[in-house]
């Protein structure tokens, strides 16, 4: 589902952040990427959303190499992604509503056909009463827990998550851990980032290590 | 945050869906400021199209009336000469004008009313029986006749040396290239204003982009594509356009009502048969409203357009 060949990427003119990466994620699969603060998680997860292309190396995705995508087919794939952004990159002007709904919307879809869901997915991570509201008086809390429901509400064949406890307490922690496990389960193939030693302890997964730019993988 | 009774799953079902959740947002952020300054110079634009439009449109009625009153209607002026009998000279001519085929009817102004004509010019009170004043002869032509000057001009001189037949042709082509370079320029400005909205509409959908180039990224990794972006943009650019054209038309067509009543106004004064003749009724018609209106549509096309293009530009360079 995603393969990386001998990966390299610097930015600019700057030092190379990941260097020879190999690794790949099979279908349903789950797995942690862990490494220490600006040890290159969030780029290596902006290379799989192909928001950044691979100075060297082969980054190949659903079977295919993503160096010559079309833009429709780029489009497709991104469909079949949800991601968690470390930042959570809700849109201002929109509701938590309104946010969570982006993904059915940008298909094109009826409102009323996907309301129900949302509203569901909104109760089930806590959000039923804040969802009129739009991020700026959310907290940190609530903030991922719409951009959790953004990532989640396309039901994508692959999860991105960057550093999704970041900022919830230790029992909501577990409970979206929980939430992701459950995703696994019905068929995501699930890759969460983080350096939160005792998340990773709840569940246990293998691990992508990143560290000076390389990558290795404790199963 | 929530109480934490909330962290624990809800049964869906109990509660009932809020009716109206989506407030219709559009997707990229509205900056008020220069939405509405956009709007405003859409609207200025419009009223300037719309005018020069209108102004088109008057003058080609305008002309198109000179050329109907003007074009069946010949004279014939006798110049006074002391060596002839201006009275018999009038008669011969009236009567060889009356033979001529395509004449409706003739008729010889009478010398009173000629010197009526001058009144203005040399004052009242002034004897013009002893003045050599010319006289004129008003052939009426038969709608659709066109009778063969070119034989009966110099046949006349030939008879009346002192008769110059004006078939008003000289000024029939003055009016129109007049009112050509009139319909002609109002076409020109209408065109550069167009040209005008567009480059604003092309600059402030630029500004927006840029304004929102989080939101575009953020939307692209959600999946939408760059039709479903442009549209999104494009939807408030024609709206703003719409609107600004609206106001604009609507101005314009104000304007051009009221200065259509000043018009009529003045129509009492004793100017208003100079104002009527060149401006005719000052009305411009459903053709001028009609064409006050397509200028209105068309900027709003053309914001929507371009807004378009535009975002499609962008997008492909963020690519
Ligand atoms: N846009 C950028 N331009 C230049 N350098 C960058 C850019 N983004 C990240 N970097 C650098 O790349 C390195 C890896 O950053 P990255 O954000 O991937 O780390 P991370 O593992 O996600 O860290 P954290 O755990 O703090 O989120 C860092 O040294 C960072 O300074
Ligand atoms: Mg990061």
């Amino acid at each position: 589902m995603v393969r990386f060949e001998n990966v390299g990427l610097r930015y600019g003119m700057g030092p190379e952040v990941l260097k020879d990466i190999n690794f790949s994620i099979e279908p349903r699969s789950f797995q942690y990427l862990t490494g220490p603060s600006g040890a290159g998680k969030t780029t290596l997860m902006r290379l799989i959303l192909m928001a950044l292309k691979p100075t060297r190396g082969l980054v190949n995705l659903f079977g295919q190499d993503v160096s010559r995508l079309d833009a429709p087919t780029l489009t497709a794939f991104r469909r079949r992604m949800g991601v968690v952004f470390q930042d959570f990159r809700l849109l201002d002007h929109l509701t938590v509503y309104e946010n969570v709904a982006l993904p059915l919307r940008v298909l094109g879809k009826e409102e009323a056909s996907y309301r129900a869901e949302v509203v569901e997915l909104l109760r089930w991570v806590g959000l039923g009463e804040r969802m009129h509201a739009v991020p700026a008086v959310l907290s940190g809390g609530e903030k991922q827990r719409a951009a959790i429901a953004r990532a989640l509400i396309g039901r994508p064949e692959l999860l991105l998550a960057d550093e999704p406890t970041g900022n919830v307490d230790p029992g909501l922690g577990r409970r979206l851990l929980r939430l992701f496990m459950e995703l696994q389960q019905l068929g995501t193939a699930v890759i969460i980032a983080t350096h939160d030693l005792n998340l990773m302890d709840i569940y246990d997964a293998p691990r992508l290590v990143l560290a000076d730019g390389h990558l290795h993988v404790d199963a | 945050m929530p109480e934490t009774a909330e962290y624990e799953p809800e049964p869906a079902r109990e509660k009932p869906l809020p009716v109206n959740l989506r407030r219709d947002q559009p997707l990229v952020p509205v900056d008020t400021v220069a939405g509405r300054a956009l709007m405003a110079v859409i609207a200025i634009l419009t009223f300037l199209a719309a005018l020069s439009a209108g102004a088109a449109v008057l003058a080609a009625r305008a002309s198109e009336q000179w050329r109907g009153a003007v074009s069946d209607e010949m004279t014939i002026q006798i110049r006074p000469d002391s060596h002839r009998g201006i009275e018999e000279d009038v008669a011969r001519a009236v009567a060889m004008a009356q033979a001529l085929d395509g004449i409706e009817s003739v008729r010889a102004v009478p010398k009173a009313e000629s010197d009526k004509l001058l009144e203005p010019w040399l004052g009242t009170g002034l004897d013009l029986v002893e003045l050599p004043v010319p006289r004129l002869i008003v052939l009426k032509l038969r709608p659709g006749a066109t009778p063969d000057i070119a034989r009966f001009g110099p046949a006349l001189r030939k008879e009346v040396p002192t008769a110059i037949l004006d078939d008003h042709r000289l000024w029939v082509r003055r009016l129109s290239a007049m009112a050509s370079t009139i319909i002609f320029s109002g076409f020109v400005v209408v065109l550069l204003v167009l040209t005008a909205a567009a480059l604003a509409v092309a600059f402030a959908t630029r500004g927006a982009m840029a304004g929102s180039r989080e939101s575009v990224e953020v939307l692209h990794f959600v999946g939408a594509d760059d039709d479903f972006i442009a549209r999104e943009f494009q939807s408030r650019f024609i709206r703003l356009g719409l609107r600004g054209g609206a106001a604009g038309g609507v101005a314009a067509i104000v304007a051009i009502a009221f200065l259509g009543f000043l018009a009529s106004f003045w129509s009492t004064a004793p100017e208003a048969e100079q104002l009527q003749a060149l401006f005719g009724a000052f009305e411009i018609g459903w053709a001028g409203y009609a064409a006050v209106l397509l200028v209105a549509i068309v900027v709003a096309a053309i914001a929507g357009l371009v807004s378009r293009i535009t975002v499609r530009h962008y997008l492909k360079m963020l690519a």
